[in-house]
């Protein structure tokens, strides 16, 4: 990949993103929906594209769900 | 079924009722339900340290001191919201997130303490290439890349989105570092350089150096 490509990849904004508040009061309904079955994250496209896109937040959705398969 | 703010409630699995029919509840039975939360919190913070590979540089005492803050902040935070838990989810993936989001905001504050030194404007441009994941290649593109970006930081961010995308992208600064270092929140902070990348990102697009192949209105 050029680094043009790099770029315009980099700064693409998904107009669907809903954002780091909105991400994380749904986060515990929205791994619960996952840990059961990983297609229902459609159902929460503004959250799915949130957690794509920000790192942070992606970490505690990884975290979040490894917590929850342990105990299952 | 209404809770107390009439907003329509789920239905509560048994074992969510029961745990909050134990932390409602009053003596030996809210103490074990107490003893028992906070095992699990403490439990779900030290794995998740270990898990963010923060073992790397916290280990020992001190990320067993860092995991139990995280469960004691979060136990107060969870009692505090008892009220608002509606059973959308199970009561322990909504208690677990109370601890997940501590352990993020106890790294953050710790990220200082590893750099102190860190200055959050002062960057080096010659790393953006890197930081986008291009390898050592064409200098010269490297070279215009960089003087493009410059030029559309400058010309169109506001002080603070500059000040925020230099932190971010070229000093690689933890959103979390930045939200304890500036009292801010990180939805703030990741919309600033959200808006910073898509000014930009109109700027190379008005001034030839990228096409506008935009997915929507971003």
């Amino acid at each position: 990949m050029s680094s043009w490509a790099a770029l315009e990849r980099f700064l693409r904004t998904d107009p669907a993103d809903v954002g780091c508040e909105q991400a994380m009061e749904v986060l515990h309904v929205y791994v619960d929906l996952v840990a059961a079955d990983p297609g229902a994250a459609r159902r929460y496209p503004g959250v799915t594209a949130h957690l794509a896109a920000c790192g942070p937040c992606c970490e505690d959705f990884r975290g979040l769900l490894a917590a929850v398969t342990a105990d299952r | 079924m209404m809770d107390r703010c009439g907003n329509r409630a789920a239905t509560l699995d048994d074992a969510s009722a029961e745990w909050i029919s134990a932390l409602r509840g009053t003596g030996a039975a809210r103490e074990a339900g107490l003893a028992r939360l906070h095992g699990l919190l403490v439990r779900v913070a030290v794995r998740e340290l270990r898990r963010r590979e923060a073992g790397a540089w916290i280990s020992g005492r001190e990320l067993d001191d860092l995991a139990h803050q995280a469960a004691d902040d979060a136990m107060l935070a969870i009692l505090g919201k008892l009220g608002s838990f509606r059973g959308e989810s199970r009561f322990t993936t909504w208690a677990y997130r109370f601890v997940l989001l501590e352990v993020s905001g106890k790294l953050g504050r710790h990220y200082w303490r590893q750099h102190p030194a860190q200055h959050l404007e002062a960057g080096d441009w010659d790393r953006l290439p890197d930081r986008l994941g291009v390898g050592p290649g064409d200098l010269a593109e490297h070279a215009d890349l960089v003087k493009a970006v410059r030029q559309a930081v400058d010309e169109t961010l506001t002080g603070h989105q500059r000040r925020l995308f230099v932190a971010v992208v070229l000093n690689e600064v933890p959103l979390d570092a930045l939200v304890a270092q500036l009292g801010t929140n990180r939805n703030a902070i990741y919309k600033a350089v959200f808006d910073a990348r898509r000014k930009i990102r109109v700027f190379l697009v008005a001034n030839g150096y990228l096409e506008d192949r935009r997915l929507g209105p971003s």
